[in-house]
């Protein structure tokens, strides 16, 4: 496992809202210690049986060292600046439609801070009978060794659910998020996952757009030791237009799921043509 | 958002960075009684590449030559684009031609200042060793030295390079503070006289930093009426040139939906991700721009989460019975509340699957006969 696990303390920033309020019963259905949420002016309250607090200093005393962002997309940097400041490890932050600037001005705190920014606009992390960070449906996991990292939310679901369906449980399932600038690439987690007690495969859920899986695939063809298999979302999209992620878009010739594919092929990684031929390839 | 190049000039104006003298016509009777330095350049405004050569840029001598070229250019269209406005500008004494934008690097998630001696064609044609590149960290921003180290590069002189340093500096601000994804001087002449002026701008403005930027009023011509419409509706939407109809949810898995049917033979029509709803009339309303699209069949692939089957199978029922829809529909409906949501579906008589492979090729089966 990565990052989180059953002792990690959790705060949900915007925890009153739709989202916040819906999620953080499901994560703690699913087993989060989630000690506190965090919304100005609902301080005192209870959401959940969580106490509610009016900033992220006034729950200090709990000791979180995660928080989940669940507020509109204006007010994003602040909440990530508030959490950053009051000593917070991981944030997660579900939001989308963060402006861009915001996204890499974070980014650029988060890389100097040393903490880990998951997100914007991805399902979060989940640790299969640990913890859970996110959106991600709580009955499609299974505890086993295989890791997932993804740029899509309900894709990974199908994937995970595929190969819980196969008797492949997962050591930790992470998106990372749709938007063109989030805080984790696929090669920050390979990263991870190469030193993970827990894990032994790696699925690499990709889309077009962008250099992260040719990035990833580089990196795998130096010696990664455990074995990874992919798949890769959007061989039919004609280039110029934006598969609904912000990423997910060719632009000047770069950022086609062939090229994505050939060096994944070339750093002996096999691509499943079918999100459910996953399992398949993970055995055979 | 594309702006277009009088709009991104207007911008370019207020950070200092210089361009054309000029000014804006929507007929070419608005040629008459303007005060205007002959000769001038044409250009037709629309939200394309390669206008130049598609021959939306013409020059003229004398206002009746400008009037006819304007008249022309306003009664046809430019690679299947409606010209509304021509930008009218003084024609400049072209002594070199460079190529300077700002734009955001994904993969390193910072600002990147691109530059090149070899401006006016197509940037994508010059050699990477042609182009000079000037990564900005996001923590420190634009700086002069930056600037300097650029100037170096392209061999300015060092008049040309203190103009040059004041213009890459007021383009940072506005890179920065209008939430700019592209700022992009194409090219950046220097002229005769040695000034430096911006004889084109191309800004693209971050679309989800809208709000805070009121005086924005962009155009959305890149876009077809119905992913217009789509969009003013909610939906991310886009059209294709196949027959299948696809309605699906999440932006990756309505991607491997539409591979799915490629890989089978189907071409789709359309990209329509629903996004994570639980609400029966967003499903339903989504039909309406599908069947718009005329396709052959229509595709419903859903992994429940957030959205539940049961109510994407409620808004697929209603938007069966409201809206006739005529052509064979199949549906893939798993995860929360799956085996609901199926039942809702045989009920009606609705082809339901519980997984995406199956659904795909009934519609294969369907689509055929």
């Amino acid at each position: 496992m990565v990052f989180i696990d059953k002792n990690t303390k959790i705060i949900i920033q915007g925890i009153t809202g739709h989202q916040g309020s819906f999620h953080s019963a499901e994560m703690l259905k699913f087993g989060a210690k989630v000690v506190a949420g965090v919304t100005p002016g609902k301080g005192g309250t209870k959401v959940n049986d969580v106490p509610v607090f009016d900033t992220v200093a006034d729950c200090a005393h709990l000791k979180p060292t995660a928080s989940m962002i669940s507020v509109p997309a204006p007010f994003v940097k602040d909440a990530f600046f508030e959490a950053l400041e009051n000593g917070i490890k991981l944030i997660y932050i579900l939001t989308e439609h963060v402006p861009k600037h915001d996204e890499m001005e974070m980014y650029a705190n988060a890389k100097r801070m040393g903490i880990i920014l998951i997100g914007p606009n991805g399902p979060g992390i989940t640790v299969p009978e640990e913890s859970k960070i996110g959106i991600m449906p709580n009955h499609i996991f299974k505890k086993g060794d295989v890791a997932v990292v993804s740029r899509s939310g309900t894709l990974t679901y199908e994937i995970v659910k595929a190969l819980t369906d196969a008797g492949l449980g997962q050591s930790t399932v992470i998106g990372l998020g749709g938007d063109a600038v989030v805080g984790l690439s696929f090669l920050d987690m390979l990263k991870e996952f190469k030193d993970d007690k827990n894990t032994n495969t790696v699925v690499l859920v990709g889309e077009i757009g962008g250099t992260a899986e040719e990035d990833a695939a580089a990196y795998i063809k130096r010696g990664f030791g455990k074995k990874v298999v992919a798949y890769i979302a959007g061989r039919s999209a004609p280039p110029g237009k934006r598969m609904g992620h912000a990423g997910a878009i060719i632009t000047r010739g770069k950022g086609t799921a062939d090229s994505k594919i050939k060096a994944l092929n070339a750093a002996g990684v096999k691509v499943a043509q079918y999100p459910d031929d996953i399992p398949g390839l993970i055995n055979g | 958002m594309n702006l277009f190049e009088f709009q991104g000039k207007e911008l370019f104006r207020k950070f200092g960075v210089p361009t054309p003298e000029g000014f804006v016509i929507s007929s070419e009777s608005e040629l008459d009684g303007k005060q205007i330095q002959w000769p001038v350049a044409i250009k037709s405004q629309v939200l394309v590449g390669g206008r130049g050569k598609a021959g939306g840029i013409r020059f003229a001598d004398n206002l009746p030559s400008a009037k006819a070229i304007a008249k022309e250019l306003f009664s046809a269209q430019l690679k299947g684009l409606k010209v509304r406005n021509l930008l009218i500008e003084s024609k400049l004494n072209i002594d070199k031609e460079l190529y300077l934008s700002i734009a955001i690097d994904t993969s390193k998630k910072r600002p990147l200042i691109m530059a090149s001696q070899k401006g006016g064609v197509d940037i994508e044609s010059v050699s990477a060793s042609d182009i000079h590149m000037e990564p900005v960290d996001p923590f420190i921003g634009f700086s002069p030295y930056m600037a300097n180290s650029i100037a170096k590069k392209l061999a300015l002189n060092p008049d040309e390079s203190k103009q040059f340093a004041a213009l890459l500096g007021g383009l940072y601000k506005l890179f920065k503070q209008y939430d700019a994804e592209l700022v992009e001087i194409n090219p950046l002449v220097i002229t005769k006289e040695g000034k430096l002026i911006a004889a084109d701008a191309k800004v693209s403005i971050d679309q989800d930093s809208l709000y805070r930027h009121p005086d924005i009023k962009g155009s959305y011509d890149d876009l077809t009426e119905l992913e217009n419409e789509a969009r003013m509706k909610g939906y991310s939407f886009i059209e294709l040139d196949g027959t299948i109809g696809v309605v699906a949810n999440g932006a990756g898995l309505t991607m491997a939906t539409l591979d799915t049917l490629l890989l089978h033979g189907m071409k789709p029509r359309n990209f329509l991700d629903l996004g994570g709803t639980d609400n029966i009339d967003t499903v339903k309303n989504a039909f309406p721009l599908v069947l718009k699209a005329n396709p052959k069949s229509i595709f419903v692939n859903i992994f429940g989460g957030v959205t539940k089957c049961d109510t994407v199978a409620q808004g697929i029922v209603a938007a069966k019975n409201e809206f006739k829809i005529s052509v064979p529909l199949v549906v893939r409906l798993s995860g929360v509340h799956e085996v609901e949501g199926r039942k809702i579906l045989s009920d009606n008589k609705i082809h339901g699957f519980p997984n995406m492979t199956d659904g795909v090729k009934k519609v294969a089966e369907l689509s055929k006969s």
